[in-house]
């Protein structure tokens, strides 16, 4: 007997998280700030509403390991922050997150857009290289991560800040399906 | 005049409040350590060139304090987008010292690129910095410095030094946990 082979859905069938529960789980862990480089994943759904929402206070940055110490710096004193980028910034950044969130183990939260990858497939799976080796990297540096694709994925993200500040230590959300603008 | 590293952060020492965070790099840090120890001094940049990104984290969270960044020219050039983000940022309380001697110090003396010509301070004005002033004499710098900590932030100052005395390179104390605990019940303690 064969066994059947398993259908991925199309990518025009599959759903995409909310933006504004995304925005509303961030806030919900006491986060106002957010440092960000522009990511065309997260750019709708996520970065332009919290542009324009007056409950954050929202830091450009020119290059995403700034990003990692703008936000370790605050946490000295209980700030939270959030830093949003592409999977290029965070894969720039690795060494800043070596050091600083791993060494000195600082919390560090990330929100990371998959760009490139395709909305019905999971990571591991995609065509894009770039995309392929993000998890297997991050488990090789021993961070924390988790994935926000179906829209059900943004439940968890106010127990992963607060358990990143608690335990001080970096936290990766992988922003797979691009979230919808609220 | 040629302006000494340690007489540099000398001159420095009266200008810092108890209350003032100072985040400084590389051999400025080790000397700085030795010739004003202090709860407030952050000593954990970690990476590459990212004393001035941290100082704006801590700019940005203490607005109730100053925060002065001892950085080095070869760090600044691996971050110099840094200068354009804090200028953007809106920081009147950070004040930024460039101890400017041209070579990589710490990693055999090599020279930066650029080493003979670039011009700092019209990178900080350029970039957005309120001010920004070179001093390579000690008696200037002192006259200096009240003024240009007397104005709002950003400001640069460029210290073009040569080495002077040099403090024990103490890399385990910089990257220490007790080091950033003591920097961190310091700042929390009210």
């Amino acid at each position: 007997m064969v066994a059947s082979p398993s259908i991925a859905p199309l990518a025009s069938t599959v759903a995409h998280p909310a933006g504004a529960k995304i925005i509303a789980g961030i806030k919900s862990a006491g986060v106002r700030e957010i440092i960000a480089l522009p990511d065309i994943v997260t750019s709708d759904g996520l970065l332009w509403p919290i542009s324009r929402d007056p409950d954050f206070r929202l830091t450009r940055i020119c290059k995403e390991d700034e990003g990692v110490s703008i936000c370790a710096a605050m946490s000295y004193n209980g700030t939270r922050a959030v830093l949003i980028m592409q999977q290029t910034g965070l894969m720039d950044s690795l060494n800043a997150i070596r050091a600083i969130g791993m060494d000195y183990k600082l919390p560090v939260v990330m929100m990371v857009g998959l760009q490139g990858k395709e909305p019905h497939l999971g990571p591991e799976q995609s065509a894009v290289y770039g995309v392929r080796i993000i998890r297997p990297v991050l488990d090789a540096m021993q961070l924390s991560h988790s994935l926000i694709e179906d829209p059900e994925d943004v439940d968890h993200i106010q127990e992963a800040i607060v358990a990143a500040y608690a335990t001080s230590r970096p936290h990766v959300f992988l922003i797979g399906r691009a979230p919808e603008a609220p | 005049m040629t302006l000494r590293r340690d007489d540099a952060l000398k001159a420095a020492i009266p200008h810092v409040a108890d209350e003032d965070i100072v985040v400084a790099v590389y051999q400025s840090c080790f000397d700085w350590l030795v010739l004003n120890p202090r709860d407030l001094n952050y000593v954990g940049v970690g990476a590459m060139g990212q004393a001035s990104s941290h100082a704006l984290g801590l700019a940005l969270a203490n607005p109730e304090r100053r925060v002065f960044v001892f950085d080095g020219d070869g760090s600044l050039l691996m971050n110099l987008g840094s200068l354009v983000t804090i200028a953007n940022a809106g920081v009147t309380n950070l004040y930024h010292f460039l101890f400017a001697n041209r070579v990589y110090e710490v990693n055999g003396a090599h020279p930066i690129p650029g080493a003979d010509r670039v011009d700092f301070a019209a990178m900080a004005r350029a970039a957005g910095y309120v001010g920004a002033r070179s001093f390579d004499d000690p008696d200037a710098l002192r006259e200096g410095l009240p003024e240009l900590l007397k104005a709002p932030g950003p400001q640069m100052a460029v210290l073009e030094i040569v080495p002077g005395e040099a403090y024990p390179r103490d890399y385990a104390h910089v990257h220490s946990a007790a080091a950033r605990q003591r920097f961190r019940a310091a700042l929390n303690r009210r």
